[in-house]
């Protein structure tokens, strides 16, 4: 009756490689893990570290088949792109780096109603998304996205307007409690005049091409401001130059990168390491990213499955899985759409606060949706991921279920599952007796086919 | 106030027309010089109104629900919406949503009206959605919602292809999900988690989720075994989705909250042949389910609210028209008081705000309607404030 297996099994270098990609990127299939295995883990580490020594995907072959998403104008197909990328990306790092600034500085399609400007917001993640603090938050501080959801077009000297200016400090960078309602206002004071424009002048202000950002001399307040016991004629960037020195600051970057990338349960120790590279890199996403995941506290079994994923993690963990979708046809958008349906409705949180996540990714309606899509994708033997790991089968002959199951989810992870998971899914692998490959046929790939279906039924299988 | 009239609870039925129905194309002004000056391409003519009054009468497709009119069994809230209209469909339908248009909120009206309902989710079926995905409107957390694309084939593992292997798949299910805990403990399961390891309390709630989603599947499922009809139902997408309803609801599942939509309303060319059959196929997916409701005598517990996120512009752009504001919604029902409710919204240059109809009601003050004269829930939390009722109910 064990709720969660208490010895959760020391990780192997394969073990410890998939955790790696998990987090890191999507999911890696077996041969990709034992290419990564051979370079060895901190290669491996290092490699994903520096995605611009990956090639780009094609948008040639992108936006030739799939022309509607070159212009973005409208959610759908915006969405469909960027989960294509997350299943094709050579960049894992990037675009797992992109989604979680997502998540961090929340900003959602149904106020802009422009998803341009959602896909510009995301690429700007991309570029600086592992780069320092200060870079990302003046970037994020000019983004027309940002700038228009936190209503900062119309933060004039005239007239005020707090939003952008309190969100930075109480959602982005420092956490409620941190600073007080003077710094919340001098801090707005200090992004006046910084808005937003339309590349074509005239017409609809907020029109369909994307958006520019643009400062308004006119509308800056140029007078003197305290900011954190700090006093003088600031606009943004200095304000930003003073929030990534405060600790508070580190704190709240460090714990949610924990949160994100090691474990649903913070661990003080941890993310004070992290902490520290911190300050010791100048605010650097890139080496902060390299202890956390050079950390004892990422490659313990602690951090093994300590999250529950989100959707997004769940859709294109799967489509990588299977290996389908790797160029352009019909069908992306329905895949995209999932992850909508199971609560993760891509550049469009709820609020700014962004998604909840952890056991609140999970009720029963978002289960049934979860455990139904995986199940239909990972059950079609003939997807080129299955396949491949029905071929790995083959040559081992004989299977009796528990070699089977064991077998299974091995390739199809590593996964760990408690002794209750694993007795119930011998019981259903026994219907048949042992399998043979060699001998059995499409009816005997069916059978695995259907396994795998009920291993990614499992609770186990939540988590990442 | 019209509380359910048999012992069964009241229940609610929510048909969301998506994307903006046009309001003087459906409830139309046919004796207004201004409604033909404005409508020179998108207009219905005269002879096609289904007249109602001197004034007013219905777009022709609405043929079979105009029936519910004549009984006094509609009413039609005229000149809905909210202050300061927006005209983006994602922001708008939020804030039908949330009732909440004057900052974004998560909470759906719904999903706050299930928690008072339902406070310990005790029925995970006390709301169910016909469509993919869960609208706004039902989401809070920790309140669950089934979310049934098609009531034939809802379940868990519905891709293992032969029933023998699915049955032996879902017996399968249960023992991975379920911790051996008996009832007690189930409801308290922080107290059994190992303490020391905080992914067994997800673990642990997982579990009970689990439990709890192929139970309300199997319930759910079994309202297909229990229907029998003569009813006829279009083969529409509303059609079917009404169906699964009025299934569901006879099942008598403890269901409160029925949810789907239909559409594109969003017109903005081809409107005139694109709003005839959007009207004809909810008339007559609507009159379906009703009918069906009454052959079994499970009508005077129910009733239904249409609602759309805005009106449309009144002069037309040559072949459809754009987003407007001072829509039109529907209630309707056997425990419907019909008729008129609100004002309809004038035409006149001078009282049209760029270009688009006044609302004159606010939506929350039908949704507060509905909750406190019908659901028997407070409505002031639920939408964040004080708003005078209409008595359709």
């Amino acid at each position: 009756m064990a709720i969660r297996s208490p010895e959760v099994k020391q990780l192997t270098e394969i073990g410890l490689m998939a955790h790696l990609f998990r987090r890191a990127g999507f999911g890696a299939r077996r041969d990709e893990l034992d290419a990564a295995v051979a370079k060895g883990y901190e290669a491996t580490v290092e490699e994903l570290l520096h995605p611009e020594a990956q090639p780009d995907l094609d948008y040639d072959l992108i936006w030739r088949y799939w022309v509607d998403m070159k212009e973005a104008r409208q959610i759908i197909p915006a969405q469909s792109y960027w989960v294509y990328r997350m299943i094709n990306t050579k960049r894992p790092l990037e675009e797992k780096m992109a989604l979680f600034w997502h998540h961090l500085f929340a900003t959602g399609f149904a106020k802009l109603n422009h998803p341009g400007a959602m896909l510009q917001q995301v690429d700007m993640f991309r570029q600086h998304g592992l780069g320092d603090l200060r870079t990302l938050l003046v970037e994020l501080s000019k983004d027309p996205a940002m700038i228009f959801w936190l209503d900062n077009q119309t933060n004039t000297n005239d007239v005020h307007n707090e939003n952008y200016g309190r969100e930075l400090l109480e959602l982005f960078s420092m956490g409620i409690g941190n600073y007080s309602e003077d710094d919340a206002k001098n801090c707005a004071r200090a992004f006046t005049g910084w808005t937003l424009k339309n590349p074509i002048p005239g017409a609809q202000p907020y029109g369909r091409f994307n958006w520019e950002f643009d400062f308004r001399s006119d509308l800056h307040d140029y007078g003197e401001k305290t900011f954190l016991g700090e006093t003088g004629n600031f606009d943004g960037a200095d304000i930003i130059d003073i929030i990534v020195r405060q600790p508070a600051t580190a704190q709240f970057i460090c714990r949610r990168l924990h949160n994100y990338f090691v474990s649903d349960v913070p661990d003080q120790a941890a993310i004070d390491e992290l902490v520290s590279v911190y300050f010791g890199s100048q605010y650097d996403m890139r080496a902060v990213m390299r202890t956390l995941f050079m950390s004892n506290a990422f490659r313990s079994s602690d951090a093994y499955f300590a999250r529950v994923k989100s959707p997004a993690e769940h859709v294109v963990g799967i489509m990588r899985m299977v290996d389908d979708f790797t160029y352009p046809r019909w069908g992306i958008q329905e895949i995209a759409l999932e992850s909508r349906y199971m609560g993760q409705d891509l550049l469009n949180p709820p609020s700014v606060e962004g998604w909840h996540t952890g056991k609140e990714w999970i009720d029963t309606g978002i289960l049934v949706e979860r455990v139904n899509f995986a199940a239909s994708q990972i059950g079609d033997i003939d997807k080129p991921g299955v396949r491949a790991i029905i071929d790995r089968l083959r040559p081992m002959g004989e299977l009796s279920a528990e070699a089977l199951v064991d077998n299974l989810l091995d390739l199809i992870g590593p996964i760990d599952v408690s002794a209750t998971t694993h007795g119930a899914l011998v019981n259903f692998a026994q219907n048949g007796g042992p399998l043979n490959l060699e001998t059995a046929g499409r009816a005997g790939e069916e059978r695995v086919g259907e396994i795998l279906q009920l291993i990614v039924a499992t609770r186990e299988f939540q988590l990442v | 106030m019209a509380m359910a009239t048999s012992k069964k609870p009241p229940t609610l039925v929510v048909l969301q027309l998506t994307g903006g129905n046009d309001t003087i194309n459906t409830i139309i002004p046919y004796a207004d010089p201004l409604y033909y000056d404005n409508r020179p391409n998108v207009r219905v003519s005269e002879a096609d109104v289904l007249k109602i009054d001197d004034r007013f009468g219905f777009h022709p497709s609405m043929a079979s629900i105009k029936p519910f009119w004549d009984d006094g069994k509609m009413a039609v809230i005229n000149g809905i919406g909210y202050p300061d209209p927006n005209y983006s469909h994602f922001r708008s339908m939020d804030i039908w949503y949330t009732a909440q248009p004057e900052s974004i909120a998560i909470d759906g009206w719904l999903g706050k009206t299930v928690k008072e309902l339902d406070p310990k989710a005790e029925n995970v079926l006390t709301a169910v959605n016909f469509g993919r995905g869960l609208p706004r409107a039902l989401s809070l957390a920790g309140v669950p919602v089934a979310s049934v694309a098609e009531l034939d084939s809802y379940g868990l593992l519905t891709s293992l292809a032969s029933v023998d292997q699915r049955n032996s798949a879902l017996e399968v299910f249960s023992c991975m999900y379920d911790d051996g805990l008996n009832d007690d403990m189930v409801k308290k399961p922080l107290q059994h988690a190992n303490a020391s390891d905080p992914m067994s309390q997800v673990m642990s709630y997982m579990g009970q989720t689990g439990l709890d989603a192929q139970k309300g599947a199997d319930i759910l499922s079994s309202a297909v075994g229990k229907y029998s009809s003569t009813v006829k139902y279009p083969n529409t997408p509303i059609g079917n989705n009404l169906k699964g309803i009025a299934q569901v609801k006879m099942a008598g599942l403890g269901t409160r909250v029925f949810y789907t939509g239909h559409g594109s309303f969003d017109t903005h060319s081809s409107q005139l042949n694109a709003h005839a059959l959007l009207w004809k196929d909810v008339s007559e997916a609507v009159a379906a389910f009703f009918a069906d409701l009454r052959a079994h005598n499970e009508s005077d517990d129910v009733i239904m609210l249409m609602w759309t996120e805005f009106g449309r512009r009144v002069k037309d752009n040559g072949a459809g028209t754009d987003h407007g504001a001072g829509g039109v919604a529907f209630v309707l029902g056997d425990p419907v008081k019909g008729g008129m409710y609100g004002e309809y919204p004038s035409l006149k240059e001078d009282d049209l705000m760029i270009g688009n109809l006044k609302y004159n009601n606010d939506f929350r003050s039908t949704y507060s309607s509905i909750l406190e004269r019908w659901m028997g829930v407070e409505a002031k939390p639920i939408v964040n404030g004080s708003f005078p009722q209409h008595a359709f109910v």
